[in-house]
């Protein structure tokens, strides 16, 4: 369990996101245009890369690799203060979007953790709060 | 393309302090804006534009112009993160070729050390957004978000942390020969307010992998203020004009499948050197906005002083000192990291820049005729501002 931050609502480009984090499924948008970059992250209700207005959900197999990291030895934020250190990262998901987000699940965070690693995503239910988080963990080879 | 000289900078002032406790952000942009007008030999009707980033108690330019008495022709309320100043810099220089204003004033207050602000360490409070709902769960401080590009620059390049170190050590250096540096961290209670070597900064405390604490700039009180005039006031102002020649501004995002470590600067950088008509290899003087060791190394690449992902090798050998003989002399006044950032550093690169083109800087670079000032707004490995200015002596 953990006592993260939750999202807030009424929020509506990023809601069925979370509704779908909510029955464990890690949702991104398509463009349905003839696009070049047809992969819509952070949800919007537009495509970024044409203006397009139409746009589809779909969800993620929830692998990916770890972009690049850090991990946050001081923060004053609830929730985080009495955390010891703990992981932020970026993670490219095998459809091709980029998310924040954190790796779970090492012994030690300062050193298991490294760009490149495979990693898979699960929901991380909180104290409070009717969002789990998505998160991610080290794929055993 | 020819180089034009409209608009200069005729009058500058920093405000000394960098713990003021009872002192109003207002206060701080107001003492400033009257003292950069006598160094200008400027009086306060003069003043025809407001650039404002929205600082201060009062908040906006439009509260600004009601507490200063001026109603002025131009108010220009760019708020864009600490290269704000950058990008009102640039935008005075096109008022003022425009015709629109002849004296305009651009000013800086904050008690961001009074007032405890966790400006790397704390959260970001406001609304929820698409963005910001996507980011709060995962607790990615400001020092955090900066950490990503480094992380991500030493394994793409191979840059290592005694390079990195080696922007603190000139920036350090720097600072131990501007008195009010050295009292900047006197009062904010470095550990150790003496030069230091790569190893001190290795063995600084890590904030957020692979930030260590000597790599991140401070967080104190203070401000400044600057006047732009056109060609015709500059000359007759008390102080050789120091010309603006060329702007740029641009902004980035993350993407999906982008490059972190290429910044905003990357855009904004060829914009303004080529306004200018000069190139990287010609300038004496890079103000560039220190936040973090990682900053500088990036917007450096970005700018054209070395090829990307070279500036681990370009660094090494104390080039960036001001008396290394090499150039370019970085951030003379002690930069953020040393000598001064209360939040928005933006304000301080254009004044260095200036005190060095006029030759009143503490670390004088001998005959320095071309400065760069660029101001990184936002979170660099996010969301972020690049405003490049090129400032060349009279």
């Amino acid at each position: 369990m953990a006592n993260r931050p939750q999202p807030r609502f009424p929020e509506p480009h990023t809601e069925p996101f979370w509704e779908g984090a909510q029955q464990g499924e890690l949702r991104y948008q398509r463009c349905n245009e003839d696009c070049d970059e047809p992969v819509v992250f952070y949800p919007r209700h537009h495509c970024p890369a044409c203006g397009s207005d139409n746009l589809d959900w779909h969800v993620s197999a929830g692998e990916g690799t770890v972009y690049t990291f850090s991990v946050v030895r001081q923060n004053r934020m609830p929730g985080f203060i009495d955390l010891g250190a703990y992981s932020v990262a970026y993670i490219d998901l095998d459809e091709g979007f980029r998310m924040m987000s954190s790796v779970v699940g090492v012994d030690d965070p300062t050193t298991d953790i490294s760009i490149g690693q495979r990693v898979r995503v699960e929901f991380e239910e909180q104290d409070e709060g009717d969002y789990p988080i998505p998160v991610f963990r080290p794929i055993e080879e | 393309m020819a180089q034009e000289r409209q608009a200069a900078i005729v009058g500058i002032h920093e405000y000394p302090l960098r713990v003021a406790p009872g002192v109003s952000a207002m206060n701080v942009k107001v003492d400033s804006i009257r003292a950069a007008l006598d160094d200008a030999g400027l009086k306060w009707s003069d003043i025809d534009a407001i650039y404002d980033a929205q600082d201060g108690e009062a908040g906006g330019g439009l509260q600004l112009a009601a507490y200063l008495g001026l109603r002025p022709t131009v108010l220009d309320t760019t708020q864009v993160g600490g290269s704000s100043y950058e990008f009102q810099a640039a935008h005075a220089m096109r008022d003022i070729a425009a015709g629109k204003c002849n004296v305009a004033v651009l000013s800086y207050g904050s008690t961001s050390a009074s007032n405890r602000v966790a400006i790397g360490t704390g959260g970001r409070g406001g609304p929820a957004t698409w963005a910001t709902n996507m980011e709060t769960p995962y607790g990615a401080t400001l020092i955090a978000n900066y950490a990503m590009v480094k992380q991500r620059h030493m394994f793409e390049y191979g840059s290592t942390d005694e390079q990195f170190a080696g922007i603190s050590v000139a920036t350090r250096h720097h600072a131990m020969r501007n008195p009010e540096a050295v009292k900047a961290m006197t009062d904010l209670q470095f550990v150790g307010v003496n030069e230091i070597t790569p190893q001190d900064v290795l063995d600084s405390r890590i904030v957020a992998d692979p930030l260590h604490l000597l790599e991140c700039c401070m967080i104190s009180d203070g401000g400044g203020a600057l006047i732009i005039a056109s060609a015709e006031v500059a000359r007759n102002c008390k102080k050789p004009p120091v010309w603006l020649i060329g702007a740029g501004e641009a902004t980035k995002y993350r993407e999906n499948g982008g490059d972190i470590t290429t910044s905003a600067g990357a855009q904004s950088g060829p914009i303004a050197f080529g306004e200018a008509g000069v190139s990287p290899d010609e300038i004496d003087i890079a103000m560039i906005y220190d936040s973090f060791t990682i900053t500088v190394a990036v917007c450096l690449e970005d700018l054209g002083f070395c090829p990307k992902g070279e500036v681990g090798a370009y660094v090494e050998g104390g080039r960036l000192a001001f008396d290394s003989g090499e150039g370019p002399a970085l951030n003379t006044d002690g930069g953020g990291l040393s000598s001064n950032h209360p939040g928005m550093r933006g304000i301080f690169l254009l004044l260095e820049g200036a005190r060095q083109l006029r030759g009143e800087s503490t670390s004088q670079v001998p005959d320095a005729k071309l400065a760069v000032a660029h101001g990184n707004g936002g979170l660099l490995g996010g969301t972020h501002t690049g405003g490049t200015v090129i400032l060349a002596k009279d």
